[in-house]
C-alpha cells in the first residue's frame, strides 16, 4: 500500500464492495500505474459512470465524477476538451461501457480523445445484483438468464480496435501487476486507451454459475488466460476457452483534443488567446 | 457605435452566449435549433473556445457537464425530442450543482411532431421533465432583441446558482429575423462562478455560504473533490443520511426561490387599467401585444403580462397584476399548459385558456376575439 496512500481518500473507507469482489486490486492497480508515472495529482481526473466499478472514483483523492450510468465517457470527453492538459482516467464497467454507454464508447474511440479506460469487467451487473451483460457469456446464468444465456457477448478489444482506439490491453485482477503495466501504457498513449480488466463477482456472478469462492474465481483467470506472447506459439484448439492478455493492439492517429488545438491556432484572431 | 444589424434569435442566442462568455459548446443536430451550433462551431475556435458535435443528444448534455467542472462556461442547443433526451443529465446538473445552459428551441410535439413548426409544448417538461425535485430556472425571450439579453441572463443565472438554465425559444423568436442593436461588450453586465479562495484541504464543493451556494473550483487547481448525482455530503461524498438529504433537496430548490425578485423578468403593457388581460410568453406575445393595442382602439381596456422568467413561475406577480383584471386570457401554443399554474394564483372563473397547437402562430384577431368578448363587447 506504501505509494498509494495518498491517492485514497481514507475518510470514504471502506469501500462498498462485497467480499472477494476484484475491484479493489484494480483499484490498487490503477492507483500503483497512476504512481508509477507519477501523475500530477492536481492535474488528474478520474471519471467514472454507474454500477461496482464506477464506485472507484469516490475513494479516489483527485477531481472525481461519479457520473450517470454509460456517460462517464460523454463527461471525459468534456474535460479534455476544455482542459487538455488534465490527465483523464475513465473507470466503468462491463455494462456501463458496452451497453448503456456503448454509443458513447466507439465514438470516444473514433475520436482517439486522449482518456484511458478501465473496464472492470465481471460479466453481469453486479450492483442490481446479478442481470447478465453484454459481457456475459453465452450459456451463462444471471438472475435474468435463469435458464442460459441466449445472447453472444462483445469482445471489448475487438470491438474498441474496430472503433478506432490506439491502444487495446486486457488484464485480470489476478495479473495485478501485469494489470498496472497495462494501465502505464494506456496513460502514456496519446489517444483512447482501452483496458479491459477482468475481475470476479463472487456474489451475484459466481454463485449463479457455480465458479466457487473469490480464490477459486482468481485461480480461474490465472487458468484461462494466454500470455499474448504465448499466443503465436499455440495450436488453436488449445485457445479454445481461454483469453488473452497483455497488450493487444497499438497504433499511432491523430489525437482529438491536439487536432482542435492546432484548429485554433489555425483559425483564431490575431493569436486568439 | 454599435450598429443596427439584422439577425435571426438563433444566431442572437450564440453572440449572447459569446457575449457572456461561452467558451465550450457541445450538441447535437436538431432542427429548428441547429443555427446555434452552427455559428459557435465557426465563433468558438476564433477566440479559444471549444465546439464539439457529440454522438447524441445525451452525449452532448454530458460533454456540457464535463467542461463546466473544468471552470468552462457551456451550452447545448436543442429542441423537444433533445430535450427530452437531455433530462437525465440536465437532472445531475441540478443534483451536482454544474453551471450549464441549455437551449431549447420549441417545436410541435409529442415525438418528432413537426419539425419545422412553432410551438411551446416544453413548458413543463422544463419543470419537471427529469425524475424527482429539483428547483429550475427557465426562461423565454420573446424577440431577437430580447433573446441576446435573456442569453446572458441564463449564464449569468447559470454561474451565480449552479445549476443548470434552460432557455425557451421557439421556433417562432428563433428563426424569425430583426433588426436589432446590440450593446457593446462592456455594457454586458457578466457574472462568473464563485471560487474557492482558502486552502484546498479546507474546500467543501457543496457547502453553501449564506446565499446558498458553494464556491466551485475549477478541475486541475488542486482543489480535490467528488461529484456525484447521488446524494451527498459537503464534500461531495455519497451519504444515507435522511437528515442531509432533505437539507440536500431543500437548498436545490431554495437557492432559487430566495432569488425569485432576482431572477423574476417580466414585462408590462397597458395592464393599470386593463379590465382584460392577456398573460403571454415567448413568440405568442407578438400576436397578444397586437391584439391588445387594436382592442384598446376598439375601447376595451386591454393589458398584456409578459412573463420572460417561467420557472420559478412568477405567481405573486401574476397574482397581483390580474387582481384587479375582470378575465384573464392565457394564449399558449400547446395544450393549455402554463394556464394550470396561472390558475394556482387567479381565480379559475376568470381564466381563459386560448390553445393552438396545430403548427401555426396566433393571429392577433384570434386573441382579439376573445379580449372583445371578454370585455363585454361584440
Amino acid at each position: 500500500m506504501a505509494g498509494i496512500e495518498k491517492y485514497l481518500r481514507q475518510s470514504a473507507l471502506p469501500h462498498i464492495w462485497c467480499p472477494g469482489c476484484g475491484n479493489g486490486i484494480l483499484l490498487a492497480a490503477i492507483l500503483r500505474a497512476i504512481d508509477k508515472l507519477g501523475l500530477d495529482q492536481k492535474k488528474t481526473v478520474v471519471v467514472s459512470g454507474i454500477g461496482c466499478s464506477s464506485r472507484a472514483s469516490g475513494y479516489m483523492n483527485f477531481n472525481t465524477v461519479h457520473t450517470a450510468h454509460g456517460r462517464a465517457l460523454t463527461f471525459a470527453t468534456g474535460i479534455k476538451l476544455a482542459k487538455p492538459e488534465l490527465n483523464v482516467i475513465v473507470l466503468t464497467g462491463d455494462g456501463d461501457s458496452t451497453a448503456i454507454g456503448g454509443n458513447h464508447f466507439i465514438h470516444a474511440a473514433r475520436r482517439n480523445v486522449d482518456l484511458t479506460t478501465v473496464i472492470f469487467n465481471n460479466n453481469i451487473y453486479g450492483m442490481t445484483g446479478g442481470q447478465y451483460s453484454p459481457l456475459t457469456p453465452m450459456d451463462a446464468k444471471a438472475t435474468t438468464a435463469p435458464f442460459g444465456h441466449i445472447e453472444r457477448s462483445f469482445d471489448i478489444a475487438a470491438l474498441a480496435i474496430a472503433a478506432g482506439a490506439t491502444y487495446v490491453a486486457r488484464g485480470t485482477a489476478f495479473h495485478a501487476q501485469l494489470l498496472t503495466d497495462l494501465v502505464v501504457k494506456g496513460i502514456e498513449n496519446k489517444g483512447f486507451s482501452v483496458i479491459d480488466a477482468i475481475t470476479q463477482c463472487p456474489i451475484s456472478y459466481g454463485r449463479k454459475n457455480k465458479m466457487g469462492s473469490a480464490a477459486d474465481m482468481l485461480a480461474w483467470q490465472r487458468d484461462k488466460a494466454v500470455m499474448v506472447q504465448a499466443v503465436s506459439k499455440m495450436k488453436p484448439e488449445d485457445l479454445e476457452g481461454k483469453f488473452v492478455i497483455g497488450e493487444l493492439y497499438r497504433s499511432v492517429a491523430p489525437e482529438y483534443t491536439a487536432e482542435y488545438d492546432k484548429l485554433i491556432a489555425r483559425v483564431s484572431k490575431k493569436g486568439g488567446k | 457605435m454599435a450598429k443596427a444589424q439584422l439577425m435571426q434569435g438563433n444566431q442572437a442566442c450564440a453572440v449572447g452566449a459569446l457575449a457572456a462568455g461561452v467558451t465550450f459548446f457541445a450538441g447535437y443536430p436538431i432542427t429548428p435549433s441547429t443555427e446555434v451550433a452552427e455559428i459557435l462551431a465557426e465563433m468558438l475556435p476564433k477566440f479559444g473556445g471549444k465546439f464539439i458535435q457529440m454522438e447524441d443528444e445525451i452525449a452532448s448534455m454530458g460533454a456540457v457537464c464535463g467542461a463546466a467542472l473544468t471552470g468552462a462556461k457551456a451550452i447545448t442547443a436543442t429542441s423537444g425530442p433533445g430535450f427530452s433526451l437531455k433530462q437525465e443529465l440536465i437532472g445531475y446538473a441540478s443534483m451536482a450543482e454544474i453551471p450549464c445552459v441549455i437551449v431549447n428551441v420549441q417545436r410541435l410535439g409529442p415525438s418528432t411532431g413537426k419539425p419545422t413548426s412553432p410551438a411551446q409544448g416544453d413548458v413543463m417538461q422544463a419543470r419537471w421533465g427529469s425524475h424527482g425535485d429539483r428547483g429550475v430556472i427557465a426562461l423565454s425571450p420573446t424577440s431577437v432583441r430580447e433573446t441576446f439579453d435573456i442569453t446572458v441572463k441564463a449564464f449569468n443565472f447559470a454561474e451565480k446558482f449552479r445549476t443548470p438554465v434552460v432557455l425557451l425559444l421557439d421556433e417562432v423568436v428563433g428563426h424569425m429575423r430583426e433588426t436589432v442593436v446590440l450593446p457593446e461588450s462592456g455594457d454586458v453586465e457578466v457574472i462568473d462562478r464563485k471560487r474557492p479562495s482558502g486552502p484546498p484541504e479546507e474546500y467543501q464543493a457543496f457547502k453553501p455560504e449564506a446565499d446558498g451556494v458553494a464556491p466551485m473550483a475549477d478541475f486541475g487547481e488542486g482543489y480535490y473533490y467528488h461529484v456525484t448525482g447521488l446524494v451527498h455530503d459537503y464534500k461531495g461524498m455519497p451519504s444515507q443520511n435522511n437528515a442531509l438529504t432533505t437539507e440536500l433537496i431543500d437548498r436545490l430548490h431554495t437557492k432559487i426561490e430566495r432569488a425569485r425578485d432576482e431572477i423574476t423578468i417580466y414585462h408590462q403593457d397597458y395592464t393599470d387599467d386593463a379590465d382584460v388581460l392577456v398573460i403571454a410568453y415567448g413568440g405568442t406575445t407578438r400576436a397578444a401585444i397586437a391584439a391588445v393595442k387594436e382592442a384598446r382602439a376598439k375601447g376595451v381596456k386591454a393589458g398584456l403580462l409578459t412573463l420572460v422568467t417561467i420557472w420559478p413561475f412568477p405567481g405573486e406577480v401574476v397574482a397581483k397584476v390580474a387582481a384587479k383584471a375582470k378575465k384573464v386570457i392565457v394564449p399558449e401554443l400547446n395544450y393549455g399548459q402554463l394556464v394550470g399554474e396561472i390558475e394556482r394564483y387567479v381565480p379559475r372563473e376568470k381564466v381563459v385558456s386560448l390553445t393552438r397547437y396545430d403548427g401555426e402562430l396566433f393571429r392577433p384577431e384570434e386573441i382579439l376575439n376573445l379580449i372583445i368578448t371578454a370585455g363585454g363587447g361584440k
